[in-house]
């Protein structure tokens, strides 16, 4: 038991595509880090660069206080499963198990108590003869899982390991997974795309984008203080609205469009550094579930475009005539991912998230007046994208 | 309601009849080419070799039944010719493909990876697999030249510092079948070289990667990621050069015509000179019959034992 130490960790292609920016970065002894983000963020290179599979160009990985720059991945003692889980083929269950410890030349005694303890974990014990082309998508990353424990390694590395199940699986496998690692007690890197197993895995979360590292938190603070815009828009599902506004020259009011909402003293004691941009214009954003139906307060009228039933609740897709804020992804400059929208008529003015309750009497088509939770609004920085706090 | 349902099972009937009728209408080229270049011939061979047909000539075609399969293991002169070329298939065959199989592999891991040199080696390696038979038989006619003036011999001679004494490669007993052998690996192993590349390109780099974190060495990698990622394409590269192995013909026409004192003679060389040169039609096909059971029994015990671990 160890824990993974990144120390100014660059890494920068034969060809000068840096795709990872001096990150700093511990994973504690036992802790669950998940490393998120877009795809083409870098978060696998990352993981990789840790395993030994990518070489680091920049900067210093240790594990348990030693390190590792220059080991080899057998060396680094590490154990990983993989997004196809890559189980040897043409080896039983027994056997994939067993390989790591057969290549250490554990005797075989020690070999059949730890495959046998690590299949029990998992129940695997009816399968130990089979191969891997035999069995389902979970029981495939059961096997990987158990690849992994026997090790008893200093880490555990995971490079998206339920993106290939199907969403009821992955909900069952997520929660198995938490169980082995706490059980184990091993430090554990774990990359997703997937904000949601983000959120709900981690210990700490560590939001990652083009290869700079944006925020390390517990999924909470992510959620209630995110660091600036873009963690803001990745973090939650559907994810915060986020719109241009100009606060007034006397800091009371908040020009949204054509509408405009109060702002409590209150809000500037919350957040001090607001006070600086008074009679400027700024970033709001909204998280879906501060918008309802019900309730007093300010309001902003939307008109529905679309209302998507989930049962428990209703997601309500609405327009406003203020300019949305887009944020730049890895995909695309902002103007791109604007040009992509715009595109498309129905999305062009329906691009903002209600989440109210179920059986709600809205309509499509509908001019909707949403009660706005503004002491839960976040404020950012237009040409920073900060938080402003 | 009620028209609907039984419509319904009607349309789908009509539907799966005109797809199945465009699909035969698809295998009609396929199908023809094989009945009119494999099936036809195949039967015809096999009536030929009931009957004698002196060419040329308006002597009636007569039944003699299995007289040439008998002549192939009794007649007293010819059944050594025919057994001494069946002994030179199996050399053939033995020596073969262990080597080229093994070569090809070798050269394929070789040459599987990226950069300007590697591209280069790989198209050396397939060339001669380009080369007409022809052509490459003639080359080495003069690779294999005897005397102190072929090139092999002069080669030998400049490296061993004038040792080694000219050897004439294909006109002594001991030799010739080994430089049959060798050239034709030279020729072959590019090709099987290339189905190992697609081979190993088929195994999935994570493959390696979790064998490396393993703690995997080279060779582990090699033995247990490599070697059963290769497996398919390995049982297909033995299959297909044992039949080609029992197949030989070309080098043997061109360099040696089956000499010296059928040294070099194959089963096939020798059913074409028999239908050919001895004007032996019904001979010449009763042979190549018994060769292509040959080859079919053969590849039907390979697949059966080298079936059983397939998943």
């Amino acid at each position: 038991m160890s824990e993974i130490i990144l120390r100014d960790v660059s890494k920068t292609y034969d060809n000068g595509y840096q795709a990872i920016h001096q990150i700093d970065l511990t994973v504690r002894e036992g802790e669950f880090m998940v490393v998120v983000g877009p795809s083409g963020c870098g978060k696998s290179t990352l993981l990789r660069m840790v395993a030994g599979l990518e070489t680091v160009s920049d900067g210093e990985i240790s594990i348990g206080g030693e390190v590792v720059n220059d080991f080899t991945p057998g060396e680094r003692d590490l154990a990983m499963v993989f997004q196809n889980y890559a189980l040897y083929p043409h080896m039983t269950v027994e056997k994939n198990i067993a390989y790591s410890l057969r290549l250490r030349k554990l005797s075989g005694q020690e070999i059949q108590r730890r495959v046998t303890e690590a299949a029990e974990i998992l129940s695997l014990t009816d399968y130990l003869k089979q191969r891997p082309g035999r069995l389902s998508g979970g029981q495939r990353q059961r096997v990987a899982m158990g690849r992994a424990i026997v090790r008893e390694p200093k880490a555990f590395l995971m490079d998206e390991p339920l993106s290939n199940l199907d969403a009821k699986l992955r909900v069952q496998m997520r929660s198995e997974i938490l169980q082995i690692q706490r059980r184990v007690g091993v430090a554990t890197l774990y990359v997703t795309h997937d904000q949601v197993e983000a959120m709900t895995m981690g210990d700490r979360v560590t939001v990652l984008r083009a290869g700079v590292l944006q925020q390390v938190d517990t999924a909470q603070t992510l959620y209630d203080r995110p660091h600036n815009v873009f963690v803001a828009s990745f973090v939650g599902s559907p994810s915060m609205n986020l719109l241009y506004a100009t606060l007034n020259g006397d800091g009371t009011r908040l020009q949204v469009g054509s509408q405009s909402l109060a702002v409590s003293a209150e809000t500037f004691v919350r957040r001090p550094t607001l006070r600086a941009y008074v009679g400027r214009e700024v970033i709001v954003g909204i998280r879906p579930e501060d918008l309802t139906l019900e309730g007093a307060g300010e309001t902003l009228v939307g008109r529905i475009g679309h209302i998507e039933a989930l049962g428990s609740e209703l997601i309500v897709h609405f327009g406003l005539d203020a300019r949305n804020y887009v944020v730049e992804d890895k995909g695309g400059s902002a103007e791109e991912v604007e040009e992509l929208l715009e595109e498309t008529a129905l999305t062009q003015h329906v691009r903002n998230v209600a989440r109210v309750a179920p059986r709600s009497s809205v309509t499509t088509g509908d001019a909707v007046p949403f009660h706005v939770s503004m002491e839960r609004a976040h404020f950012f920085d237009l040409s920073t994208g900060e938080s402003i706090w | 309601m009620a028209t609907l349902t039984t419509q319904l099972p009607q349309r789908r009937r009509r539907r799966v009849w005109t797809e199945s009728r465009v699909g035969l209408t698809m295998l009609i080229p396929g199908i023809g080419l094989i009945v009119i270049f494999m099936l036809i011939p195949f039967f015809y061979s096999i009536w030929l070799s009931l009957h004698v047909e002196i060419v040329g000539s308006n002597i009636p075609i007569r039944s003699v039944g299995l007289l040439f399969y008998r002549h192939l293991f009794s007649d007293p002169i010819f059944r050594g010719v025919f057994l001494k070329s069946l002994e030179n298939n199996g050399i053939f065959a033995l020596v073969v493909v262990p080597i080229q199989t093994g070569l090809a592999m070798f050269l394929a891991i070789l040459v599987n990876r990226q950069g300007a040199f590697v591209k280069f080696c790989r198209t050396t390696f397939f060339l001669p697999v380009v080369f007409p038979m022809v052509l490459t038989s003639l080359i080495w006619k003069a690779i294999l030249a005897p005397g102190p003036a072929g090139m092999l011999n002069a080669v030998l001679r400049i490296i061993t510092f004038g040792h080694f004494s000219p050897q004439y490669w294909l006109g002594n007993v001991h030799l010739a079948l080994p430089s049959i052998i060798l050239l034709s690996v030279w020729q072959g192993t590019g090709f099987q070289m290339v189905i190992f590349l697609a081979g190993l390109q088929g195994i999935p780099p994570s493959h390696y990667e979790a064998a490396l974190i393993d703690g995997a060495n080279r060779w582990q990698l090699f033995r247990d990621v490599t070697l059963p990622g290769l497996r398919n394409t390995t049982i297909f590269v033995v299959m297909v050069t044992t039949i080609f192995s029992l197949q030989l013909f070309d080098q043997v026409y061109l360099l040696t015509q089956g000499g010296p004192l059928n040294a070099t003679s194959s089963v096939m060389y020798l059913a074409v000179s028999q239908a050919y040169v001895a004007n032996n039609v019904g001979q010449g096909a009763a042979i190549s019959v018994v060769l292509c059971f040959i080859i079919l029994l053969l590849s039907l015990i390979q697949r059966q034992v080298l079936r059983e671990r397939v998943d």
